[in-house]
């Protein structure tokens, strides 16, 4: 396949000199990829690594020769977590650099800042990290899961699986965690748990003193129901949580914790031995057992230099998603954006876990569902694994957006309202 | 009047002029003038700069004249951006609403469509009725009298109560940060009506523009800004001017003295608090549509102190200063993170300027307040005073 | 026994006669299932295993378990196995026989939660006469976990021959939760739960409230059956939740939402008009309610509900819950004795929150002591103290890397991490802060600069991931008075050594030389001078005092929390405000800051126990007006030294 590209390349140089050389000026420019990555402040902790990640992959592109035969070059700028600031380096990106796509972002309020001036301009940007939904912009391609790739799932599993009967909805006070339990509570409700078998908190970012809630938890049990506890708890706030829960000696079989927002990264800060048995639900698990994510992880500690460094779920995410655009570029001849959008439906590559990731027509992939066990080692034991899940850009969980659907291919709108056959609006929410 | 307090004062007459021709450069060089030499993210960029320059002078004025060190100005800030953003969502979402029923069978109540709006922009956090914060979010009048009035209202009992305890120095200085830190945790609370987090987007989309280009729509609010900047520094230079400026700098150095001469000390701290409250109110509400986006993280008590920081290096007690400290470091930051900086390879290792800027600014920090009490200002002390 | 006779039999080549014997075919008979398990399949299996009485099936359960059991992938057949490195090293689930073969032919079974709850619950019958106790105790916890009638039985059988102590205690506990709900003789069960009527443990709340679970009926006769209440409705509930629950039961026609009455009008626009009404003039409520009353009366949509046929559907009705237990004499039984632990429940939770407003009180002293010297006694403000703590922390850390026994690290790293952050303390005190002492307010931006460095600088160095720092084991876990009233034993060291930290200050200040020295210079600098008392050199050691106690601070807050560049930013403002609040220059005005920020915010929090934002916002908000109405703090100052 590769190779008779490279026939064909050859012998339409020989054939076509005159056009060779236009598209060796071309390659004068290399092309350009926007990082919009936080390298400092609160979100660094989580962003640094996937601009490290989007290096990688650069890296690894240009030494297979880059993409049109052209060298890509990775322009790097630091939002600071700041999350104006990711509308102005966005707008710089798009305008001065004039880089021909942006990976980025991690927080959904730093991905709403940025869509403005990526509709403005008509931009296009990768979306790496698992959100909540609710949004299908035509300028950007959410590679991490959607509440029906993770949270619902993860929910059925509980139900299913676990018997959990009563739920606590633990999470940090912003909006994925707010809209995410939402979806869960309406979810829990159809499928018969009584609201006031429902407890909702929410703490703010990098809260540290668990005991109160960790006990409130526990107390849950007393009418003999089995109690589960659904995390949307993000970034650092964690790492209290676990050991308040470790320290209560809240065992995995009495109360099991699932997180949507704990992969190997945040397990690193934290001793884990106290922890066996938890869970947490993503689209990858670094314990994935396939030759390519094996490849993944010996190149990543290649790169970074040390043998210690885990990867994660929104890593795997940009892998997709970078090579997806690489070939949709490749297909479509040029880093056009409308064009590359367009090739980009359809568009599939393997995961890292095995099976085929397909780009769908709302922007969002097909990914399997893995539901992992926390081990000694800090790792995650995977105990299942479903066929692949398109991802669903507005949930058929809650009344408004039930109606709402995308469809950027045929219906030419992210959200279109299938009861009145109409399109709400062609920009996004922000 | 006004000849007095600017022949006292040359200096405004120098800043206004710079002032003039910069605008005039901008707007010269700008892609809505057609010439493009400067992009419209660096108008936006330079616009935002001036309104920091003039909160700055703000912060000048009640802390470098009136010597009440607030760590708390960036709340007034972001309560004018908060207040102007209501009506900028609300406006633009009532518009994207109202099309998109326009086409049904039965026309749509009012109850139906106020609950459309609030679906829309409440969707993203999780709800969809209107808080009664919202009750004048349609009317961009209102909204803009909220600009002034609720700044200044918080100022007027925040001062009040502080100054009549006489609470002073550094603890007001704690007070101050924990009025901003109040206000910023109540604004994080997604039941608090202003979606939390995610605060208020998508505002440099300006309802009833939507056919003017983002060129154009930032040259606007550049020009306002510089506009907003030279009404604002012609207003302080003559608060700090005449009687007014002199009895605000006696309680500057020596308060218990000027109450002792039978000045009322808390009237002339309220009323220059509560002004430069208000003053940095219209800041925040020309800044955050030329930022897009404002969220609670904006009022953080470190942004406050990041402001004092400013005057601080470009030298307190002259306005100028204040202006030339928020321009100078606001942008050295911008260059810094963005990039622009090319890294510095020692051989055993290169220094990254993302990595590095920050110690830098701290570090300097340290240094101004060390060695350069008077900031980058007194540079020009220096230059005057040498040919006489 | 047994097994060593069987295990001959094959070595002997009689396989041939043990085939009948052998688990393996009898597993293979279920392998999809065992192979990929869902607990709402697996019990079939599990009876089936359990019925054909095939030989060390519970050794088998207790791999499967534990993941101990690996499937060839050619033929499926199953292996006990323990990897090793690429290899596996299997042993033959019935001759036991050991082979090593690579990991890649091979799929570890893993079992789900749920299905390892039920695996244990078909092992109980195995595990409960057990001679080793760890199963015996295994079983016992799968019991608790599913308590079923058919247990009891068993139950009550080995709790006499059983040896040993807490086991059996525990077992008699157990046995009396499962009387309560599944005895034969109600009197049994009554006496049951009678002497349960002082246990606030979760497990005896768990199974009253399950004999006391209702269900609500809505009926047009009286109630009747075992009644819980009766519901009035205007006062047990309102008349809308009232009439739903008619609506859901069937006893009364659907009300009519407006949605649904918009689309009944749009699904019958007859020329532009409905219901003889224009369509433009359907935009408000009641012209649309007009539109739909005209297309009702003919017959086109169903009626509208009236508000007095509401009124009067739910007054023919009566709504009441009954028990689903139908024994009067046990659910009355049943609800006095919960009513006796929710009475003891509740004053344990009281105890219970004044022990975590307590630990918070200390975690907030600790954090804020090293201020309450520097800031309290000095005067000068250092915005780098949070950073102080931070380097702490990180000290902490860097030596769990060089001495990995957990206990001597921390015991190392403590005085290290004093002495760090005296040492940077004293460095930054003769660099900065001595030159700056005449202009406090200057002070606060130059400290504000250094921290703003050293974040980042600690960022640079440790990069921005959380670090562990990981208490000793002997520091794990909680101290359990019972299932309401516990605290990490974390926690309690923390608070321990916020009062050695307490009293060592006090001690300093009040019985030393240095202490008398730092009071003298703090009052009256000059006036010390000529006493002989160097000031330059008591600001300096004060000052490290009080960061090195950062330092310490540090550790015990990363042990509990986390170690991040940003963690010290977390608590600086806080700080700042318990040495405000308690009453600067007062080591008691800081204890007492803390205490009341602490019960106050854990008070806050109890009210509203879903959102623990709100609490810190009202938790600011309280200490902006109690430093209005006492500017001078709790404790405060009297005399020459309040004076500015």
């Amino acid at each position: 396949m590769e190779y008779s590209k490279k026939i064909a390349a050859c012998a339409m140089t020989a054939l076509l000199g005159t056009t060779s050389m236009a598209m060796a000026q071309d390659c004068a420019d290399p092309v350009k990829i926007g990082v919009l990555h936080s390298l400092s402040g609160t979100m660094a902790i989580s962003e640094t690594t996937l601009k490290d990640t989007m290096l990688m992959l650069v890296d690894a592109q240009n030494k297979k020769g880059g993409v049109l035969g052209c060298q890509i070059e990775a322009v790097v700028v630091d939002p600071a977590s700041d999350w104006p600031l990711f509308a102005e380096k966005g707008r710089e990106l798009l305008t001065v650099n004039e880089v021909d796509v942006i990976f980025g972002s991690w927080t959904s309020v730093s991905r709403k800042s940025v869509l403005p001036v990526l509709e403005e301009l008509n931009g296009l940007m990768f979306y790496p990290v698992q959100y909540e939904g609710e949004e299908s912009s035509q300028n950007v391609f959410y590679t991490g899961a959607a509440p029906n790739q993770q949270a619902i799932p993860a929910v059925d599993y509980y139900l299913e699986e676990l018997g959990v009967e009563k739920f606590a909805l633990l999470g940090t006070d912003y909006v994925y965690p707010r809209t995410t339990n939402n979806i869960l509570k309406s979810y829990l409700m159809s499928k018969g748990i009584a609201e006031e078998d429902i407890f909702v908190n929410y703490t703010p970012f990098g809260h540290s003193d668990w005991a109160t809630i960790v006990g409130d938890v526990v107390a849950l049990g007393e009418d003999g129901k089995q109690v589960g506890v659904i995390s949307t708890i993000n970034g650092d706030a964690n790492i209290g949580f676990y050991k308040e829960l470790a320290a209560a000696d809240v065992s995995a079989d009495d109360i099991p914790v699932v997180a949507f927002s704990v992969g190997e990264e945040e397990l690193s800060g934290l001793d884990t031995t106290n922890l066996v048995g938890h869970l947490a639900a993503w689209n990858y698990f670094m314990s994935a057992d396939t030759p390519a994510n094996a490849e993944f992880i010996e190149t990543w500690k290649a790169f970074i230099g040390d043998d210690k460094r885990v990867t994660n779920d929104p890593m795997e995410a940009h892998y997709i998603g970078f090579n997806m655009w690489v070939n949709a570029v490749e297909q479509a001849g040029t880093t056009d954006v409308d064009a590359v959008r367009t090739a980009m439906y359809g568009q599939t590559f393997p995961n890292l876990t095995g099976g085929m990731a397909e780009m769908l027509p709302n922007h969002h992939l097909t990914k399997p569902v893995l539901i992992g066990e926390i081990t000694a080692d800090g790792q995650f034991d995977i105990i299942s694994q479903t066929d692949p899940v398109a991802g669903d850009a507005w949930t058929d969980f809650l009344p408004e957006s039930a109606v709402l659907t995308s469809d950027w291919k045929e219906l030419g709108c992210g959200m279109y309202n299938t009861e009145t056959k109409t399109c709400v609006q062609l920009t996004s929410n922000y | 009047m006004h000849k007095t307090f600017i022949s006292q004062n040359p200096s405004v007459l120098w800043f206004i002029a710079l002032l003039g021709l910069f605008t005039l450069a901008v707007t010269v060089g700008s892609e809505a003038f057609g010439t493009g030499l400067i992009s419209t993210s660096m108008v936006k960029t330079l616009g935002k700069t001036l309104c920091l320059c003039l909160i700055a002078i703000a912060m000048d004025v009640v802390w470098g004249y009136c010597g009440i060190l607030s760590l708390g100005h960036f709340a007034f800030f972001g309560i004018g951006g908060y207040a102007i953003g209501m009506w900028l969502m609300y406006a633009r979402t009532e518009g994207i609403v109202l099309s998109s029923l326009s086409g049904q069978a039965i026309p749509s109540t009012s109850q139906e469509i106020s609950d459309a709006i609030g679906n829309q922009i409440f969707g993203v956090v999780g709800s969809s009725d209107f808080p009664w914060l919202w009750a004048f979010a349609d009317n961009l009048f209102l909204q803009l009298l909220m600009v002034i009035v609720v700044p200044g209202l918080l100022a007027l009992v925040f001062g009040w109560l502080a100054f009549r305890s006489r609470v002073t120095g550094v603890y007001l200085s704690i007070l101050t940060q924990a009025m901003t830190l109040a206000l910023s945790l109540w604004l994080f609370q997604n039941d608090s009506g202003l979606r939390g987090n995610n605060g208020l987007s998508g505002l440099q989309n300006i309802p009833g523009f939507e056919g003017s280009s983002q060129a154009d729509i930032s040259l606007a609010f550049f020009l306002g800004s510089a506009l907003a900047l030279a009404l604002g520094y012609l207003l302080f230079a003559w608060v700090v001017s005449g009687k007014m400026g002199s009895v605000v700098q006696g309680i500057r150095d020596n308060e218990a003295r000027v109450r002792f001469l039978g000045y009322r000390v808390e009237g002339y701290k309220l009323f220059i608090f509560t002004l430069t409250a208000v003053i940095s109110g219209i800041a925040g509400a020309l800044y955050y549509p030329q930022a897009g986006i404002i969220n609670p993280a904006e009022l953080a008590p470190i942004a406050s102190i990041y402001l004092a920081v400013w005057v601080a290096i470009g030298g307190r007690g002259r306005l100028y200063g204040a202006v030339i400290g928020a321009a100078f470091v606001s942008l050295l930051s911008s260059w810094f993170t963005g990039g622009g900086a090319p890294a510095i390879d020692l051989g055993f290792y290169t220094i990254l300027w993302t990595d590095w800027w920050l110690v830098l600014l701290g570090v300097s920090f340290v240094c101004v307040t060390l060695f350069f009490p008077k900031g980058i200002g007194g540079l020009f002390d220096y230059l005057v005073r040498k040919p006489s | 026994m047994l097994r060593h006779f069987l295990t001959l039999f094959i070595w002997l080549g009689l396989a041939g006669m043990a085939v009948a014997q052998d688990l393996q075919p009898s597993l293979q008979a279920h392998a999809g299932e065992i192979a990929d398990p869902s607990r709402s399949s697996v019990s079939v299996a599990l009876d089936d295993l359990v019925a054909s009485g095939a030989p060390h099936l519970s050794d088998f359960l207790e791999q499967w378990q534990d993941k101990g059991v690996w499937q060839r992938d050619a033929d499926g057949v199953f292996f006990y196995a323990t990897e090793n490195g690429d290899d596996l090293s299997l042993r033959d689930i019935d001759t036991a026989q050991e082979t090593t073969a690579p990991k890649s032919g091979f799929s570890q079974l893993k079992p789900n939660g749920g299905v390892r709850r039920l695996i244990g619950t078909a092992l109980v019958q195995f595990q409960l006469t057990d001679p080793d106790l760890a199963r015996r105790t295994s079983a016992i916890e799968s019991i608790a976990r599913r308590p079923d009638a058919s247990q009891l039985a068993p139950l009550l059988k080995s709790i006499d021959p059983e040896t040993d102590a807490t086991l059996k205690a525990r077992k008699i506990q157990l046995a009396n939760f499962m009387s309560a709900s599944f005895a034969p003789d109600t009197g049994d069960r009554i006496a049951a739960i009678t002497s349960m009527s002082s246990d606030t443990s979760i497990e005896a709340r768990a199974v009253l409230n399950q004999l006391l679970s209702v269900k609500a009926v809505v009926s047009p006769d009286a109630p009747k059956g075992n009644i819980a209440r009766v519901l009035k409705p205007g006062r047990d509930l309102s008349e809308a939740d009232a009439y739903a629950r008619l609506v859901d039961a069937k006893l009364a026609p659907p009300v009519i939402s407006p949605a649904a009455m918009r689309d009944a009008l749009a699904a019958n626009i007859d020329g532009g008009r409905v219901g003889g009404i224009p369509t433009a003039q359907l935009d408000t409520q009641t012209m649309r309610e007009k539109a739909y009353a005209a297309l009702a009366a003919q017959g086109t949509v169903p009626p509208l509900v009236s508000q007095d046929a509401k009124t009067d559907a739910v007054a023919a009705h009566s709504f009441y819950e009954v028990y689903e237990e139908q024994d009067p004499a046990v659910t009355d039984a049943a609800r006095a004795a919960l009513d006796s632990i929710e009475t003891r429940v509740g004053a344990a939770q009281a105890v219970d929150l004044t022990l975590d407003a307590l630990s918070l009180a200390s975690i907030y002293f600790l954090a804020a002591i090293g201020l309450a010297i520097t800031f309290g006694v000095m005067g000068v403000i250092n915005m780098a103290h949070g950073e102080f703590i931070m380097m702490g922390a990180y000290t902490g850390y860097v030596v769990q890397q060089f001495v990995p026994d957990y206990t001597l690290s921390i015991i190392v790293a403590l005085p290290l991490a004093f002495a760090v952050t005296f040492a940077a303390g004293v460095t930054m005190e003769r660099l900065v802060i001595r030159h700056l002492y005449h202009r406090p307010l200057e002070t606060l931006l130059a400290t504000f600069g250094i921290s703003v460095a050293l974040q980042q600088l600690a960022k640079n160095i440790f990069g921005t991931q959380a670090r562990p720092l990981t208490s000793p084991g002997w520091l794990d876990g909680a101290w359990v008075v019972s299932d309401v009233i516990q605290i990490s034993y974390i926690r309690i060291a923390i608070f321990v050594m916020a009062l050695m930290f307490l009293a060592l200050i006090l001690f300093v200040l009040k019985r030393t030389r240095l202490g008398l020295e730092v009071r003298a210079v703090t009052q009256n600098p000059g006036m010390a001078a000529s006493m002989g008392i160097n000031p330059d050199r008591i600001n300096m050691l004060t000052f490290g005092l009080g960061s090195g106690i950062a330092g310490i601070a540090g550790v015990a807050i990363g042990l509990y929390a986390k170690v991040t560049s940003e963690m010290g930013a977390d608590y600086i403002v806080q700080s700042f405000m318990t040495v405000v609040v308690g009453g600067v220059g007062n080591v008691w005005g800081t204890l007492a800051g803390a205490s009341l920020i602490g019960f106050l915010q854990k008070g806050i929090e109890w009210f509203n126990p879903s959102n623990t934002l709100a609490a810190q916002t009202y938790m600011v908000l309280f200490i902006i007006l109690f430093i209005q109405f006492r500017p001078k703090g709790i404790v405060a100052q009297k005399g020459r030294a309040a004076a500015d």
